[in-house]
Parts: C-alpha cells; sequence; structure tokens
C-alpha cells in the first residue's frame, strides 16, 4: 500500500486514533479494578449494603 | 426487560455482565473489517491517499455530536422522568464523548495541512466543534467539582441541554456560512454523493465506532455505578462510627474525613 507524499499525515491520524481508544480502554479497566478494590476493602472492614448482597456483585 | 427494570441498578450490572463481552467482540470484528476495507479503498482523484483519513475522522466527527445526543436524552431523563441510571449514563458518556470530539479534531487538522495548505481555519465548521470539545470538558469539570452526584446531575442535564443548541449549528454550519469545511455529502437530501469504493468503508467504520462507543459506554456505566455504591458504603460507614461516638467534637470529624 502506497500512501505517496502524505504518509506521515496518515500514519499520525491512524495512531493518534490508536492511542486514545487505547488509553480510554485502558481507563475505563483499571477505574472498573480501582471501585472493585475499594468495594472489597469496604466489605472486609464490615460494612454491608443494605440488600445484605456482596458489595462487589455484578451479576 | 423493559426500561423500566434497567431502573435497578443491580439488574443493570447483571445485564451488563452478559452483554460486555458480545459488545467488545463485535466492535472488534466490524473495526477488523473497516480497517481493512479502507486499506482496500483507492485514493480519490483530488485528496489522493489522505482520504483515508476521512474514514476514521468523519466517524470520530459523527460521534462527538451523537454522544452529546446521547447525553442530551439522558439529561432528559435526569430532570423530566427522574430515571435512575440517566445522569449515570450522561456523566460515563462525556469523557468518551470528548475523546472522539479530540479526535474529529486532530485527524481533520491533520488532513487540512496537506489538503488546504492549513491546520486550523477559524471557520464556522471547525469553530463549532471546538466549541463543542470545550463544552465537554466543562461538563466532565462541573461534574469533578460537585461532590453529590444528584446535585451535580440536575447542573449538567441543565448545561447539557443548553449546549445541545450547539448540534444543530454544527450540523448546518456549512450551508448557513461561507466555509473551507465541505458541505456534507454523506447525510443529505437527495442520497450520498460520495462513490460506493469510497461510502462503504467509511459506513463500516461509523457502525464500528458506534459500537466501540457503546461498549465503552456501558462499561464506563458500570464503573460509574459501582462508585456511587462505594460513596454509599463509605457513608454509612461514617454514620456507624459516628453514632459508635460519644456525642461531641469527634463524631463530627470522623464523619467528615470519609
Amino acid at each position: 500500500m502506497d500512501l505517496g507524499p502524505y504518509t506521515s499525515f496518515i500514519a499520525s491520524s491512524y495512531l493518534a486514533v490508536a492511542l486514545v481508544v487505547l488509553l480510554l480502554i485502558l481507563w475505563i479497566g483499571i477505574d472498573y479494578r480501582t471501585q472493585k478494590a475499594r468495594l472489597r476493602t469496604l466489605e472486609q472492614s464490615g460494612v454491608s449494603r443494605r440488600s445484605g448482597r456482596a458489595a462487589t456483585e455484578v451479576r | 426487560m423493559t426500561l423500566i427494570d434497567l431502573a435497578n441498578p443491580t439488574r443493570f450490572l447483571a445485564l451488563v455482565a452478559r452483554l460486555l463481552p458480545w459488545l467488545a467482540v463485535v466492535t472488534a470484528v466490524l473495526l477488523a473489517a473497516g480497517l481493512y476495507l479502507s486499506a482496500l479503498a483507492p485514493d480519490d482523484y483530488q485528496q489522493g491517499a489522505t482520504v483515508k483519513i476521512m474514514f476514521i475522522h468523519v466517524p470520530n466527527a459523527w460521534l462527538s455530536m451523537f454522544v452529546w445526543g446521547i447525553m442530551s436524552v439522558a439529561s432528559l431523563g435526569t430532570l423530566v422522568w427522574r430515571h435512575p441510571l440517566a445522569d449515570v449514563a450522561a456523566k460515563a458518556a462525556a469523557p468518551i464523548g470528548a475523546s472522539f470530539t479530540f479526535l474529529a479534531l486532530l485527524t481533520g487538522s491533520l488532513w487540512g495541512r496537506p489538503m488546504w495548505g492549513t491546520y486550523w481555519e477559524w471557520d464556522a465548521r471547525l469553530t463549532s466543534v471546538l466549541i463543542l470539545f470545550l463544552m465537554y470538558l466543562g461538563l466532565i469539570a462541573l461534574w469533578r467539582a460537585v461532590e453529590d452526584p444528584t446535585r451535580a446531575a440536575r447542573a449538567a442535564a441543565v448545561l447539557t441541554l443548553v449546549g445541545a443548541i450547539n448540534l444543530p449549528i454544527i450540523k448546518f454550519s456549512v450551508d448557513w456560512w461561507n466555509t473551507l469545511h465541505q458541505p456534507a455529502s454523506v447525510m443529505r437530501m437527495g442520497g450520498p454523493t460520495l462513490d460506493k469504493a469510497f461510502l462503504i468503508p467509511l459506513l463500516v467504520m461509523a457502525i464500528a465506532f458506534t459500537f466501540l462507543f457503546l461498549t465503552l459506554h456501558v462499561a464506563a456505566m458500570r464503573n460509574e455505578i459501582l462508585r456511587r455504591r462505594v460513596r454509599s458504603l463509605q457513608m454509612m460507614q461514617a454514620r456507624s462510627v459516628s453514632s459508635d461516638v460519644s456525642p461531641g467534637g469527634a463524631s463530627g470529624q470522623i464523619a467528615g474525613a470519609v
């Protein structure tokens, strides 16, 4: 695939999109793990939900 | 399952757990197909190979407006129907929408330099999209500035609905004003003006990015529900600690510290 004289502009665009999407996925994944860890800590400290269900339950 | 059933966050989380892997797979397949078709697309007779930037620029630009539209509907859900998940949906969508808007501006700029001879021009389309990006940032800042999610939700919902005025301005800016940005070539009266060789990869990429948004959005909504669960458990913990401590200065300090 020959992109001609505009290779740097095209490659930069695709790389930027890939990078930002990857950062979004990582941020959301790390945030999920952080919230689950905080809930686990709270549960271990003896706090429980009014419903009696596990705080970390997501199913 | 109806919309009312989804008002229960626990039920929503169960649905997300089932739905998320499928959404991720569909997104990955569509993105792979879209990238493959984009790579195969011929050069445009005027733009040359830079037409390939359009296959990522246009979906990001569409989604920048689509996400604000979703947030506007969610804001109505917060203000009118008081749906418990409406503000969760709006808050979770804002950073994703801001990212798509940033990418639309960046890829448009990288296309503009070789085609227009400039990275930026203060024309109506570019400026109105920049304003949309700034509104996203303002909304994210508002959510972070107000600690109580219910109060933040109402203020953010009003701001979102006011900001929705910008959507038709962005869409019709190329018709209302004399701009450097080209007029609509896909969503227009009389059908698309694009050749199938470009239209098909563009539509596949647009659908792929829409699924990417849906996947990221439901995952971000799940995180927001868990964050609120953490907050309510911390408040319960603070209350139980303050009720254990005898009335006086100490209890207030413990409750305030959590």
